[in-house]
């Protein structure tokens, strides 16, 4: 009789661990046991816990708003938002214009974001629009968008009537630097503002605010009346037409969203850095955020702000220990590798995953 | 009911029109003499036919642009780093390379396939990821595993560390052999006419292989999944097979290109060599659902010539070199969004006319 319920209870238990491991997702809890791992023999590789925890808040405040630029798009249906660098681009439009006209301090952070605004408006607004005549092949149109409109910005880059000298290049007094320099204007300015420091622990908590703030807007906005009928076009879009939602126009509004956020995203990013990166450098900023957010649960038509929170962690936390771990164990730097089989792989598992096959 | 529409041709063949223009206008501003511009041409289709030609296949079989045709790519790499090390050069070293990639490719096709299988109607994305995600994978073994696990004879290919195979392999003993196998030069223009020889085969392989029972099976499934399943043929295996086709000469392909070329970039010569000729096919008046050998002739004419031109006129016109090309990566981006876009809403049209027709 004992015997029974107790084989009874192990079947039950085992049922129970079974739908935890189904609900929480085979490949994230294959990355979060990996980065446990990471972080339990990173002392034994010589590196102290705390210096990397301190590392991977910093660059989960770093990342965080632009993984955050996914959920719009994919809550309303456009798919994982391969055209990030759209919003970036923005972005950098708002930075270099901030510091144009010479901001300093807060200032020019807060300036860098209101100058980006409109550029992520109109931009998003077009990138919107287009995207709502090529429903079904979003992924692919957003990668080549993000693509053209990055190189369509290098020529500007060197066209643009910029003239302040610690962005133009010295010798010929024209065209930006490829990275300028964020001294003196809103360098850290997150990073330091609320920074808790107990030993080597350092906690970012001005980022982690200004992270909370923003995905407090965004989860405020999906439960008003516009942000259910987003959610209504992304999950049923016939549905939502039936009940009087306009699917383009929620479509192009997330798509502005998502741009937005981006641009912020990459600001937040740049005072962490410490650096303004253009040209190329926006090229292949959509794959980690798209891997981070896939990382943490989303899928293609899903997404959370958990999602956000726990895939950014896991996938920066990765970025950051594995270097110095693998360097230290086996003097071989294989993080890289690491990086990019990690990050398309999460890719290739969300868009081969049964369920969003029919959508 | 078929009568000759001007603006409906002009709409089908938008990308090329441009292109024409494009170069047009810019081959006088660049000031290139003709001779020198027709013997770059010569080149250009010597060296990147076979890569643009092994893309057909897949088109055919409805699964789009091949992107990842960079795994073919990889292996041809891995053939000539293999030839190289065993110090086989001309025309057998380049043999030697091929059939080492064979394999390769075959095992590399068939599992990009089987992915591309489980993600259907989002064919082109994943199959872009894939190239990244096994890209990962080729640095890993070429990058670490050889010369420590795998067995690498030849210690100047050898990064000084002691593994892992240097950032260019110098291929000077395999060298334009083919190109020059058989010499034949008018007015100082050396024509790679055994270069030309294997691309025509190439090309009679193409149309024989139309006709076969295979490439009738492969057009049904493209035209419809259903259709050919209910008349028996075999959809999944159909499709797989003609990813491992594209990647097996895609590999075929790369060697040609990098005997031209005459050094191999270990970890870049890949990279790229996907964009560019699903650029140059499309450019060639190619869709996603169709492609043909006159597509593959003209689109490499057209962007090469471009490829060709666009830093000296960007140096003409503004005066910086750099404007060009950044120019020409722009063109080459945007004309895969114009290609795709295109056709996602040629194909909307079409579903609209056909339920219209229904109702």
């Amino acid at each position: 009789m004992g015997l029974d319920t107790a084989s009874l209870d192990s079947a039950m238990l085992k049922t129970k661990i079974q739908g935890l491991v189904k609900s929480f997702g085979l490949p994230r809890l294959i990355i979060a046991l990996f980065l446990l791992l990471l972080f339990i023999i990173a002392p034994f590789a010589g590196l102290n816990f705390f210096t990397g925890l301190s590392d991977t808040f910093n660059r989960f405040g770093m990342n965080a708003v632009l993984v955050l630029a996914m959920v719009p798009m994919i809550h309303s249906g456009c798919g994982l938002n391969f055209g990030l660098p759209l919003g970036i681009i923005s972005g950098l439009l708002g930075a270099t214009l901030s510091l144009e006209f010479e901001f300093t301090g807060m200032a020019s952070f807060l300036m860098a974001i209101v100058f980006s605004t409109p550029f992520a408006v109109i931009l998003g607004y077009g990138y919107g629009v287009l995207l709502n005549k090529v429903k079904g092949g979003e992924m692919m149109i957003a990668t080549y968008v993000g693509f053209s409109s990055v190189a369509f910005m290098c020529m500007m880059w060197l066209l643009l009537p910029y003239d302040n000298p610690s962005m133009v290049w010295g010798f010929s007094g024209e065209g930006l630097r490829t990275t300028i320099s964020l001294e003196g204007a809103y360098s850290g300015i997150l990073m330091n503002f609320l920074s808790l420091e107990i030993g080597h622990l350092k906690i970012p908590f001005g980022m982690f605010l200004f992270f909370a703030l923003l995905a407090f807007l965004v989860w405020g906005f999906l439960k008003t009346k516009t942000g259910t009928a987003m959610t209504a076009v992304g999950s049923n879009p016939v549905f939502a037409t039936a009940s009087g939602v306009s699917v383009d126009k929620m479509r192009t509004l997330s798509v502005v969203m998502s741009t937005w956020l981006g641009a912020v995203g990459i600001i937040v990013y740049q005072q962490s850095f410490g650096f303004i990166q253009l040209y190329m450098s926006p090229f292949y900023m959509a794959l980690p955020a798209v891997s981070a957010i896939l990382l943490g649960g989303a899928s293609v038509n899903k997404a959370s702000i958990t999602n956000v929170v726990i895939g950014t962690f896991l996938f920066q936390g990765i970025l950051t220990m594995t270097p110095s771990v693998m360097n230290g164990l086996i003097q071989t730097d294989v993080s890289e590798v690491i990086r990019i089989i990690v990050s398309n792989g999460m890719i290739l598992y969300a868009l081969t995953r049964k369920q969003e096959a029919t959508r | 009911m078929k009568k000759f529409d001007l603006k409906e041709l002009l709409v089908n063949n938008v990308v090329t029109i441009i292109f024409v223009v494009i170069c047009a206008v810019s081959i006088p501003i660049s000031g290139y003499s003709p001779s020198y511009l027709i013997s770059e041409v010569i080149t250009r289709i010597s060296r990147n036919s076979f890569l643009v030609l092994s893309l057909l296949i897949p088109v055919m079989a409805g699964m789009g642009m091949n992107f990842g045709m960079t795994l073919g790519a990889m292996a041809g790499q891995i053939g000539l780093i293999y030839a190289c090390d065993w110090n086989v050069v001309g025309i057998p070293g380049m043999v030697l390379a091929a059939i080492i990639s064979t394999p390769i490719s075959i095992i590399l096709g068939y599992l990009c396939g089987e992915i591309l299988n489980r993600a259907r109607g989002r064919e082109m994305v994943t199959s872009y990821i894939i190239g990244f995600f096994m890209n990962g994978v080729y640095q890993f073994f070429v990058l670490y595993l050889m010369g420590s696990i795998i067995p690498i004879a030849s210690q100047s290919l050898i990064l000084p560390r002691g593994y892992g195979v240097r950032n260019t392999v110098n291929l000077i003993g395999m060298r334009k052999s083919l190109d020059t196998l058989i010499d034949l030069r008018i007015g100082g223009v050396q024509i790679p006419i055994a270069t030309f020889i294997v691309i025509a085969i190439f090309c009679v392989f193409f149309l024989w292989f139309k006709r076969t029972k295979l490439g009738q099976d492969m057009r049904a499934v493209g035209q419809n999944n259903e259709i050919a399943r209910d008349a028996g043929i075999k959809v999944e295996k159909t499709r797989i097979l003609s990813i491992v086709l594209s990647t097996v000469f895609a590999g075929y392909g790369m060697i040609i290109y990098l005997q031209n070329i005459g050094t191999l970039n270990t970890y870049n010569s890949h990279s790229q060599i996907g964009t560019f000729s699903i650029a140059a096919l499309l450019v060639g008046g190619a869709s996603v659902d169709k492609a043909n050998i006159r597509n593959v002739f003209l689109g490499i004419i057209l962007f090469h010539l471009m490829f060709v031109i666009a830093p000296l006129v960007g140096k003409n016109l503004i005066g910086q070199a750099q404007l060009g090309e950044y120019f020409r990566v722009f063109v080459s981006y945007a004309v895969i969004t114009l290609a795709l876009v295109l056709y996602e809403m040629r194909k909307r049209r079409a579903a609209k006319l056909a339920l219209m027709e229904e109702a």
